[in-house]
């Protein structure tokens, strides 16, 4: 959460509340967003968790195993880190950007400008804005966070932004469209960033772009993440076991195993920490074209 | 940074150039940087021509100057309209296919051009007298390709390319960035990748997300970077929170890098740097530092930071503020605010208590564990960290520890791929020459030790 008001921020002292929003954390890949509510209950294969046990917990704690089974962004992570960065959003800046979409990059320009600046955001579909301005509200992002429904690909943006903004964002299905008005918008020098899964789109707006704008630069960007293991090597001599033993570190303590001890000390001097890329990782999310607004 | 003496330095995120502040300077589309200061005396040497850097003071950055040479000497013009350059040539090229000549998709080839250095006309003792005589840079690449033999026989792509390796050296041109993280992060990867632990741009974007750095956030930090992680937590802090530097032992480590970003005397005062023996052994309402390093002057603080901020400090903070914000209006100093000042005892005495909000470590050449070991007690729980190294294997160790004692959940070993595509018209594909490698980042959340 974002605020100035110290009580509300995360510390050691900061203890759980009614109404808190707290993400239940299971395994690396599955998460739960949860609003506290005294007298609800969290129902999962594990069993039935009162929310009442966790009002008075320190944020960080561990409760019995939950699991969810919500899809995360942190796919996306790289993407959207990389705009917040190329964009060059600092607190302050304002930010323009059409569609809106789920929201998730929305809520990072927030966090970037705060508390000085503002984003204003601008989504096609009544009902995706509408649910995208819940979602800024449960995240406490409001304040700097203005949605509206527009048509950005025909009209622009609005008029009263010229010459105002410090970055531009576009997630359009046909963002050339909307780069002459990006164009308006910025002040000299600043960041334009339009994000496209296919080429050909990435080669018209380029195309667009020439007239305006300075530095086009096109990336791809992602995140591989690697598997870390604590692997026994077997070898050719006399054991007999043969091949590698992989020993998932702490949970599974009880599993009998041919040279466990009592202490589950996973040191051993006969097998080491190794890590391997994950075998599934993203093939590709779109391509990012930044450019500058030239400088008359 | 450009505060009092030196210039003043306005609005953090100005777009216009003023005295004394600092740039980066792009020779001839990215074949030099060069980080400098518009200080009056400043000058650039590009060949064997010096020029001064006064034209480019109150300029807007993003501003493109052309090298002059007139009868007094080199010297910096701006160039008015990109009317001159060709757009959609050379935007976008991969650097390695702006020198290499050989194009398809075009009626003209250069089956006839014979490379023997008998092509052009003009001596170079013709050029120095053009000069002489006050010929702009533009006239003598006219004159050269007039006075060229092949020049006509040139595909179009080629003559562009000819046109713009002329252009490089007797009119070389001067594009004027503002340093930010990106250009200075960019910048040294490319030419002294070691000097920031070959930490890429991507990856240090990454470290920021990770360990979510924004305003009031408070920022432990382990900088042997260079100071490029420490001035990119202090950017998007925007002189709110605080970014803390600590080192082991009594020296600090040098973050130099901090002071080309042009922060305002705010963002400065909220970068300290502090012993980890100092942040541990502090305990509440124990006095254990002498208060010889800041001022504490709490009435300073409405005027630099915006009203809006002022009032909400005031009422719903139950005590004063208890860090102080504004040294720059001490008397006995000229100077302004430094970076890198040591934290006041009360802001230690605060961390100790309430716990920093993330903990970002890059220390390339240093074990990760024993840092993260001696480090992660300072975290707030539920708060999360991100430890760059270069190299995999302590970061998995370190992992691995982490998982085994329970210290910590979310944890993941993550490396950022990055790939640049040239995007032209029947020339789309990615540039030729890649980065490999921008290091690994272990993210990860504190849990509550029971």
């Amino acid at each position: 959460m974002l605020s100035a008001d110290q009580e509300k921020q995360n510390s050691f002292q900061r203890r759980i509340c009614e109404g808190d929003l707290v993400i239940v954390y299971e395994r690396h890949d599955a998460m739960k967003p949860v609003t506290v509510r005294a007298g609800s209950e969290l129902q999962n294969r594990f069993g039935v968790f009162k929310h009442s046990d966790w009002i008075g917990m320190p944020f960080g704690c561990k409760v019995l195993s939950n699991k969810g089974s919500h899809r995360t962004q942190i796919l996306y992570i790289a993407d959207i880190s990389f705009v917040v960065s190329f964009l060059e959003v600092v607190p302050g800046c304002v930010v323009l950007e059409s569609g809106t979409g789920s929201g998730s990059l929305t809520t990072s320009l927030a966090r970037a400008v705060a508390p000085f600046g503002h984003v204003y955001t601008f989504d096609f579909h009544e009902q995706r804005a509408a649910s995208a301005r819940e979602d800024f509200e449960r995240n406490g992002l409001t304040r700097f966070i203005t949605v509206s429904v527009r048509d950005t690909q025909g009209e622009g943006f609005p008029e009263e932004f010229c010459g105002k903004a410090d970055s531009v964002f576009l997630d359009l299905p046909q963002p050339w469209l909307a780069v002459p008005s990006s164009g308006k918008m910025l002040k000299p020098d600043g960041v334009l960033c339009s994000f496209s899964p296919c080429i050909e789109q990435v080669q018209r707006s380029c195309e667009a772009l020439t007239t305006n704008f300075t530095d086009v630069r096109t990336f791809e960007v992602l995140l591989r993440t690697y598997e870390v293991r604590d692997v026994k090597f077997g070898s050719l001599g006399g054991d007999g076991s043969g091949g590698a033993v992989r020993k998932p570190p702490c949970k599974r303590k009880n599993r009998p195993s041919s040279d466990e001890e009592n202490n589950g000390s996973m040191e051993r001097s006969t097998s080491t920490v190794m890590a391997k890329p994950c075998p599934e990782t993203r093939g590709h999310t779109g391509f990012l074209t930044f450019a500058r607004l030239r400088c008359s | 940074m450009g505060e009092e003496e030196g210039g003043h330095s306005p609005n953090p995120n100005s777009k216009v150039t003023w005295e004394g502040c600092s740039v980066l300077l792009d020779i001839n589309g990215g074949d030099r940087l060069v980080f400098a200061r518009l200080s009056p005396a400043a000058s650039l040497k590009i060949g064997d021509k010096k020029c001064s850097l006064q034209p480019l003071v109150g300029c807007p950055f993003g501003s493109l100057f052309q090298v002059e040479t007139g009868p007094k000497g080199a010297h910096l013009v701006l160039v008015s309209s990109p009317a001159s350059s060709s757009p959609g040539m050379t935007e976008g090229m991969d650097p390695q296919e702006k020198n290499d000549g050989k194009l398809k998709g075009d009626e003209k080839d250069n089956r006839a051009l014979i490379d023997d250095n008998r092509a052009q006309n003009l001596t170079g003792e013709d050029i120095d007298a053009m000069r002489r005589c006050g010929a702009s840079g533009d006239e003598i690449i006219e004159a050269l390709i007039s006075n060229s033999s092949t020049f006509e026989k040139k595909t179009v792509f080629s003559q562009e390319k000819y046109k713009l390796k002329k252009q490089k050296k007797y009119a070389p041109k001067v594009l004027l960035r503002r340093p930010f993280t990106r250009s200075i992060c960019e910048a040294y990867f490319k030419k002294y990748p070691s000097r920031i632990g070959f930490l890429r741009v991507d990856t240090l974007s990454l470290l920021l997300s990770m360990a979510n750095v924004g305003a009031y956030s408070d920022v432990l930090v382990v900088d042997m970077v260079g100071g490029i992680l420490t001035g990119a937590v202090a950017e998007r802090l925007g002189g709110t929170g605080y970014v803390c530097c600590t080192y082991p032992g009594s020296a600090p480590y040098s973050i130099d890098i901090v002071r080309m970003f042009n922060f305002s005397s705010e963002i400065c005062s909220r970068i300290v740097q502090t012993s980890s023996s100092s942040l541990l052994s502090a305990q509440d309402g124990d006095d254990e530092d002498d208060s010889s390093s800041d001022p504490p002057s709490n009435k300073d603080n409405g005027s630099m930071i915006s009203s809006d901020e002022q009032s909400k400090k005031s009422t719903t903070d139950g005590s004063p503020v208890p860090v102080p914000t504004s040294v720059v209006n001490a008397p006995p100093t000229k100077k302004s605010v430094n970076p890198g000042m040591p934290a006041s005892p009360d802001a230690i005495k605060l961390w100790k208590r309430r716990g920093f909000s993330s903990l970002i470590v890059a220390a390339p050449d240093m074990d990760a564990w024993s840092m993260v070991d001696e480090l992660l007690p300072l975290l707030s729980y539920s708060s999360p960290f991100a430890f760059y190294h270069q190299y995999l294997q302590p970061l998995a160790t370190c992992m691995h520890r982490l998982q085994t004692e329970k210290k910590a959940v979310a944890l993941q070993v993550s490396e950022s791929w990055l790939r640049e595509y040239q995007v032209l018209p029947s020339r789309t594909h990615p540039h030729m020459q890649m980065s490999g490698s921008g290091g690994y980042i272990l993210s990860g959340t504190r849990i509550f030790d029971s």
